[in-house]
């Protein structure tokens, strides 16, 4: 386990390709990413691996950048009119961000997660989950039924709607549909998941299911998670990263980072003295 | 009005006069209704509903029937919003998920200008430029390969109902677009980025998404255009070939209801002439309320939100 | 990445869909600049002196303007003015001020929605019944209380738009001085909004300058100068469908000048607007 440790900041790599480090325990390697809205450079070359199998916690204080660099990660950032990203990241050994690299396929190996659950309206349950696939091609019937089982019962939704799959997505409660959505993404079987503050919408107890589900899913998935909520962080991730500015403060298991930071800026802020 | 007991009399006097002016909006428009049908009670009692489906329109023998203008009106409305439907809405589309926001600014206003344009100024070079080409390279073309359908049969005229439809599609594409635009940009980024995320590609994020969370407003920018080329009358009259018949073939000549109160109404010679007449405004007017009023209900949710009146 | 099939086929239609609705929005736009262009060839040979200053000669004789057919339009445009904007302004003014989402307010609106919605040919009608039947004759009347009739939806509209963006704030500052309510009304809240108002009135005027359907039977036509108001009268519109469908060459020149000057009037209305407007509220 501690070999997979990243050093406290990941050295900076010379060579552009993929980041030798032990290629094997890490699902995603970012080197130098910058990111801009217009004019504005809101994140300043951040490098950061997320091991595999993990949970990886992104934190900081409001605009510190945490939901651009999870959303750069799949290629979200650029979707929105004026934004910008410069940088790498390496995933299976390909850049993302490389010449004719298809961010359609990126992001249908890398699933993301929002703020706000967001169904879509106008389809079921079932068709929610089975969006995905649909997408992919997959109109077999018996296929499509086995994957929307196995992504709502991996999103720990599966016994509360097997009854009423038929019915619109937006009937359910909010905690329900943000996991509609988790079986959603879960559904097309990404390598990587992505959250970007999931529970910010959801009540204590609906936000305890989204956690406890996360320490299943790392099982399978690479899961990656932006939360504004410091013991949210402890609870559900091994490594964390602080994000202050646009820049990558500091970067380490989580317990160390929440226990023994080494900047005094990420002392400043997991003891509270701002954000 | 919670301050309305501390009103003097002379406020009280300037909220009257308003209130006056708009109860007056709502007596024209039931003046209008009720004038309608009382006009033409002599058609009502003559004809009763039967005016809605028997053919026969003849004047001198005192024998009216609307059929030929309601069927005129439905067909030419029905192919415009054929024509008009697809290109207001890919213009739409357009508009709100491709073009940079100045381009479309401009393209949107380029395209309220179509709406901009009197009717019959679109008569005029209906009659002068459509009519021709239809006559000699539409009809003919279509008739080379489906007339064997007798929808498609040719006709030597180039008046008709299908130049009349082709016309009226180019007047209604903007008020599809136009709506269609504003509600396609009130589709929330959430539902953008989620079927983003799951890796769909832009045209199968507005194909699988955008467009079914907007369905409702696009179904009503469809309707008030339906409504608008229902009721359209110059540019229709002038090319719409104005024979009270039914022929199978969309390019042989037909009649719409607003154009045969173009065409006959001043010089209708007995009441009961005028009141057959009238009863079709009645209809028309009758047609024309429900359809709007869909089109209202399906936009009535955008009404307070955006800036789109219908 | 892998290349497979199915995501090249994915990004093929991905790109020809993307790509045919510009396409739609190229045919849209081209067919205005068609249309705008036909006029402008057609209309500027056939745009003189004479016809702006000249009456239409006899049948069968070339020449002549569509001087009384301008004045006409003027006459009519100014009594549907004199009927429309009082209604639909006060009218808008008790929507925005009074009646804001009260049950009367809500049938008001509705009516104005109807009013917009009712196809032109069938206020020809209402006027005919109401104006042309009681007096025995087509008028300037008849045609310019059709017009007005015309007018009131979207002046309405404009109205209460247009007071609803100026702040409560100013109502308020208002208030807190002890000015009266109406005061504050004609004083403060309408000049805020003037330019707003005058613009909307404007494209009111230029929508119904081009409205032929309510003139047919209500101000009929008129081959020389109308006296007065009681009598029938010529207009560019009417004007035009007569000409268009009439078997003169000379006629149909004509047409197209009236269609120009008729186009130019639209056009510079609208464009104006977006000038003086930052972003048009969509009056359709």
């Amino acid at each position: 386990m501690s070999s997979i440790v990243p050093s406290v900041k990941p050295p900076r790599l010379a060579v552009r390709e993929a980041p030798p480090a032990d290629a094997s325990s890490v699902a995603m390697a970012v080197d130098r990413l910058n990111a801009w809205f217009a004019e504005n450079h809101v994140l300043r070359d951040i490098s950061i691996t997320f091991p595999k199998q993990q949970v990886t916690a992104l934190i900081g204080p409001s605009g510190c950048g945490k939901s651009t660099l999870i959303r750069c990660l799949n290629r979200m950032h650029e979707v929105v009119a004026g934004a910008r990203v410069k940088g790498e990241i390496w995933v299976d050994g390909m850049n993302i961000y490389g010449e004719g690299v298809d961010p359609v396929q990126v992001r249908r190996k890398i699933g993301m997660v929002f703020q706000k659950p967001n169904p879509f309206p106008t389809m079921s349950i079932y068709d929610n989950v089975a969006a995905g696939l649909k997408l992919n091609g997959v109109r077999n019937v018996s296929v499509l039924d086995e994957a929307v089982e196995r992504g709502l019962r991996q999103a720990a939704l599966w016994e509360e709607v097997k009854d009423k799959l038929k019915e619109p997505g937006t009937g359910l409660s909010g905690g329900q549909q943000q996991r509609l959505c988790i079986a959603r993404a879960l559904a097309v079987k990404p390598e990587i998941l992505l959250l970007d503050e999931p529970c910010s919408a959801l009540d204590p107890i609906a936000t305890a299911k989204i956690e406890e589900l996360l320490h299943e899913l790392k099982t399978q998935y690479t899961v990656g998670i932006v939360t504004h909520n410091m013991q949210q962080a402890a609870r559900v991730s091994s490594f964390t990263g602080f994000l202050l500015l646009g820049e990558l403060i500091e970067f380490g298991t989580t317990d160390r980072l929440f226990t023994n930071p080494s900047d005094p800026r990420t002392e400043a802020y997991i003891t509270g003295r701002f954000g | 009005m919670p301050r309305s007991s501390s009103l003097n009399w002379q406020d009280r006097l300037f909220r009257w006069a308003c209130l006056g002016f708009a109860l007056l909006i709502l007596g024209l428009v039931a003046a209008l209704a009720v004038e309608l049908a009382w006009s033409s009670r002599l058609a009502l009692r003559a004809f009763g509903f039967s005016f809605l489906w028997t053919q026969v329109w003849d004047p001198v023998r005192e024998v009216f029937g609307a059929l030929p203008f309601i069927y005129g009106t439905l067909v030419t409305s029905a192919i415009a919003l054929l024509i008009a439907v697809p290109f207001g809405l890919g213009t739409a589309i357009f508009l709100a998920e491709l073009a940079p926001p100045r381009i479309s600014e401009i393209i949107g206003f380029l395209v309220e200008l179509l709406a901009a344009i009197p009717s019959v100024i679109y008569g005029l070079v209906g009659l002068f430029v459509v009519v021709p080409w239809v006559r000699s390279v539409a009809s003919p073309s279509v008739d080379a390969v489906l007339g064997w359908l007798p929808v498609f049969q040719g006709s030597p005229y180039g008046v008709g109902i299908f130049t009349a439809g082709l016309i009226l599609a180019v007047m209604i594409v903007p008020f599809v677009t136009t709506v269609s635009r504003e509600v396609l940009l009130t589709v929330p980024r959430s539902q953008r980025e989620a079927a983003l995320a799951l890796g769909a590609t832009h045209w199968e994020t507005i194909w699988t998404t955008i467009l079914p969370y907007a369905r409702s407003g696009i179904i009503g920018s469809i309707f008030l255009a339906l409504a608008r080329a229902l009721g359209e009358t110059m540019a229709v009259t002038m090319v719409v070939g104005n024979r009270p018949e039914i022929h199978p073939s969309i390019f042989d000549p037909g009649y719409t209801m607003a154009a045969v109160l173009a065409n006959e109404f001043a010089e209708a010679t007995s009441n009961l002439y005028l009141g057959a007449l009238i009863e079709i405004g009645l209809v028309l007017f009758g047609i024309t309320i429900v359809v709007n009023g869909v089109a209202r209900l399906l936009l009535y949710r955008l009404h307070d939100t955006s800036a789109v009146h219908v | 990445m892998v290349r497979d099939p199915l995501m090249a086929r994915r990004n093929w239609a991905n790109r020809l869909a993307l790509a045919s609705t510009g396409l739609c929005a190229l045919v849209t736009v081209s067919v205005l600049f068609f249309l705008l262009g036909y006029i402008a060839v057609n209309g500027i040979g056939a745009l003189n002196w004479a016809f702006f200053t000249q009456l239409p000669k006899p049948v069968g004789e070339p020449g002549g303007g569509m001087a009384n057919a301008i004045v006409g339009t003027g006459k009519l445009l100014f009594l549907a003015s004199l009927i429309g904007v009082p209604i639909g302004f006060f009218g808008g003014v008790y929507l925005a001020e009074f009646g804001r989402n009260g049950k009367i307010a809500f049938w008001v609106r509705y009516a104005t929605d109807v009013l917009n919605g009712v196809p032109s040919i069938v206020i020809g009608i209402f006027a005919y019944v109401l104006v042309v039947l009681p007096m025995k004759s087509f008028s300037t009347l008849a045609g310019g209380f059709a017009l007005g009739i015309m007018m009131i939806p979207i002046a309405v509209r404009t109205t209460e738009e247009f007071l609803k963006l100026i702040p409560a704030s100013i109502r308020e500052a208002a208030d807190a001085l002890g000015v009266q309510r109406w005061k504050t009304i004609l004083f403060v809240v309408i000049p805020a909004a003037f330019r707003g108002l005058l613009t909307g009135i404007l494209l009111d005027l230029a929508r119904v300058a081009g409205e032929t359907a309510p003139l047919l039977f209500t101000a009929l036509n008129n081959r020389v100068w109308s006296h007065g108001w009681m009598e029938p009268t010529a207009s560019l519109p009417v004007m035009i469908y007569t000409y268009a469908i009439a078997p003169y060459e000379d006629w149909h020149r004509q047409a197209w000048a009236a269609a120009l000057v008729l186009m130019l009037l639209v056009l510079v209305v609208n464009g104006g607007a977006r000038m003086v407007l930052p972003r048009r509220s969509v009056v359709v």
